[in-house]
């Protein structure tokens, strides 16, 4: 039925998609860094990377911010979404709705020049952020994670039964026995969906950090795409295959998180 | 205990998304100042300045950046459209593939943006792939420049936004109902015609809602201008880091993100409409 075109377009779409990545990643292993010029198997471009002290310290730099800020995110977005999900009307949720989901259709300067501004203020009126580094960079990740974990979790909820909290309160249980014992585990796949999530976000981030780091805060991204604006390097090809192997591992992982919800 | 549940989690939002928003719309209406923070509330003394909102309208360059950020968004969500179409509906039908394929739109979403950006460096610039390729065919001599150009910008863009099309557009089509399309079949319609007249005209809210998901990001795009796009590829996002940056004008750079906020009101209540109106 479906007619011709349109699952060649598909191929079409995903040759698109993922041929300059392979692209990439093949020249990843070659010595030689000219195109259609196979220099030969080599691991001298990982070799650089692991030299490059710059690049690596802001590589582990970003993996503590995104660690942090998906950590300080899965807590606050789960309660939000719960809240919105569980709570029934109450004063103030369609602010808490609006606000909740201001940060995924913000464009992103907008948000990483509002952040700035509010980083900026508090430190004018309070002296607390001195400067802005890494922890102003999680907080700003953090808010950001929270929306898109909030997002998951309400819909995770709504999509749920009320009936089985119900059916735990019926038998006997507190607010707080049925939640933790029926809520959470309902909530358990979107709460590590959600922490993935914010943690790629987080590692993926160029505008947020540029606007909320000092710089004590250099994030790879931000150091990469400093790179770029010079031009390539093959160690940016070293970097792309090893973060698509860490890419295809998370996402394995969070396939497996959702398989076992289904 | 369930109000401190309601309170926190809205206190962080009201301290991290609500006010820095207000300041947004404080420093638009201030003045620039030479110190650190290099600008003067409206509270000290000057009163608002009604200057930065003003210069957007008469000032031709920011003019011309808003216009050229708008257009190079929809060009950039019509072209996304054009492909996520097909490929969204194609996935849906694709049996057991479906989650193959669904993951290979996804994996290269996940490599890294920039990483992706550089892979198109790598191909389009001088010594790049495609010239490689171009000089062995003896179709040029010199090197064409591709990059730094309008096409790069939006191939970059497409490139970047488009899992975010196809995935509506795949939520959409795996809830169509084949029995329509059988009837067009029926009444002696080609499948071009039948996905055409029956299949897409059924994605509509899905479509529209894919349109503004690429659109409303794509309008503030600051990274894929700047590292694929000509020099004269002055988007809002760009402008916006220069007068805050370079420049050093916050209150312009504030309003032009005011700007901004506003041109996209509109999108973004619409996409929020679509959404609630779906599952």
């Amino acid at each position: 039925m479906t007619p011709g075109w349109v699952r060649a377009a598909l191929w079409a779409g995903l040759a698109f998609l993922w041929l300059p990545v392979l692209l990439l990643v093949t020249y990843a292993f070659s010595a030689s860094p000219i195109p259609f010029r196979w220099g030969g198997f080599s691991l001298r471009w990982f070799a650089a990377l692991a030299a490059n002290d710059r690049l690596l310290e802001a590589a582990w730099l970003s993996l503590r911010i995104a660690a942090g800020a998906a950590t300080l995110a899965v807590p606050l977005g789960g309660a939000v979404g719960w809240v919105l999900a569980r709570h029934g009307p109450f004063a103030g949720r369609a602010v808490l709705g609006a606000l909740a989901g201001a940060p995924l259709v913000l464009p992103e300067v907008v948000t990483g020049l509002s952040l700035l501004l509010l980083f900026v203020a508090l430190e004018s009126a309070t002296g607390w952020p001195a400067g802005r580094g890494a922890g102003t960079v999680l907080l700003a990740h953090a808010t950001l994670g929270a929306a898109y974990v909030a997002v998951i979790v309400q819909s995770r909820l709504a999509a749920g039964e009320q009936e089985l909290e119900e059916a735990a309160w019926d038998l006997g249980a507190s607010p707080a026995a049925a939640f933790a014992t029926v809520t959470l585990p309902l909530m358990a796949p979107s709460l590590a969906a959600g922490w993935l999530l914010a943690f790629t976000l987080s590692l993926d981030d160029v505008v947020l950090a540029s606007f909320t780091s000092g710089p004590s805060g250099t994030t790879l991204p931000v150091a990469l795409f400093s790179m770029l604006r010079l031009g390539m390097t093959p160690e940016v090809n070293a970097l792309a295959a090893l973060l698509l192997a860490g890419a295809a591992a998370i996402l394995a992982l969070a396939g497996l998180l959702l398989r076992k919800r289904d | 205990m369930r109000i401190a549940l309601r309170l926190l989690p809205g206190l962080w939002l009201a301290l991290l998304v609500a006010a820095p928003l207000i300041l947004v719309g404080v420093m638009a209406l201030s003045w620039q100042a030479v110190g650190i923070p290099p600008y003067e509330p409206p509270w000290r003394g000057q009163g608002i300045n009604p200057d930065n909102l003003r210069l957007l309208l008469e000032d031709p360059h920011y003019r011309a950046s808003l216009i050229q950020s708008l257009t190079t968004a929809a060009a950039t969500a019509a072209l996304c459209l054009l492909l996520a179409a097909p490929m969204g509906v194609a996935i849906a039908r694709a049996g057991r593939l479906r989650n193959a394929l669904l993951a290979a739109v996804l994996l290269p979403f996940w490599t890294g943006f920039l990483i992706r950006l550089g892979a198109w460096i790598g191909l389009l610039r001088d010594e790049g792939w495609i010239n490689a390729a171009l000089r062995a065919l003896g179709l040029t001599e010199a090197p064409i420049p591709l990059l730094y150009t309008q096409g790069a910008l939006l191939v970059g863009m497409v490139h970047a936004y488009l899992p975010f099309a196809v995935l509506p557009v795949f939520a959409a089509a795996t809830r169509l109902d084949p029995v329509l399309e059988q009837a067009a079949a029926d009444l002696g319609a080609t499948p071009g015609r039948a996905f055409l007249t029956v299949t897409l005209p059924q994605l509509f809210p899905a479509l529209a809602a894919a349109f503004l998901l690429v659109f409303i990001p794509a309008a503030g795009e600051y990274v894929i201008p700047e590292l694929l796009g000509p020099p004269e590829a002055t988007l809002v996002g760009r402008v916006v880091f220069q007068e805050f940056f370079q420049n050093r004008d916050w209150p312009v750079a504030a309003a032009l993100a005011v700007a901004l906020l506003a041109l996209l009101l509109g999108p973004i209540l619409l996409f929020q409409r679509l959404g609630r109106a779906g599952p």
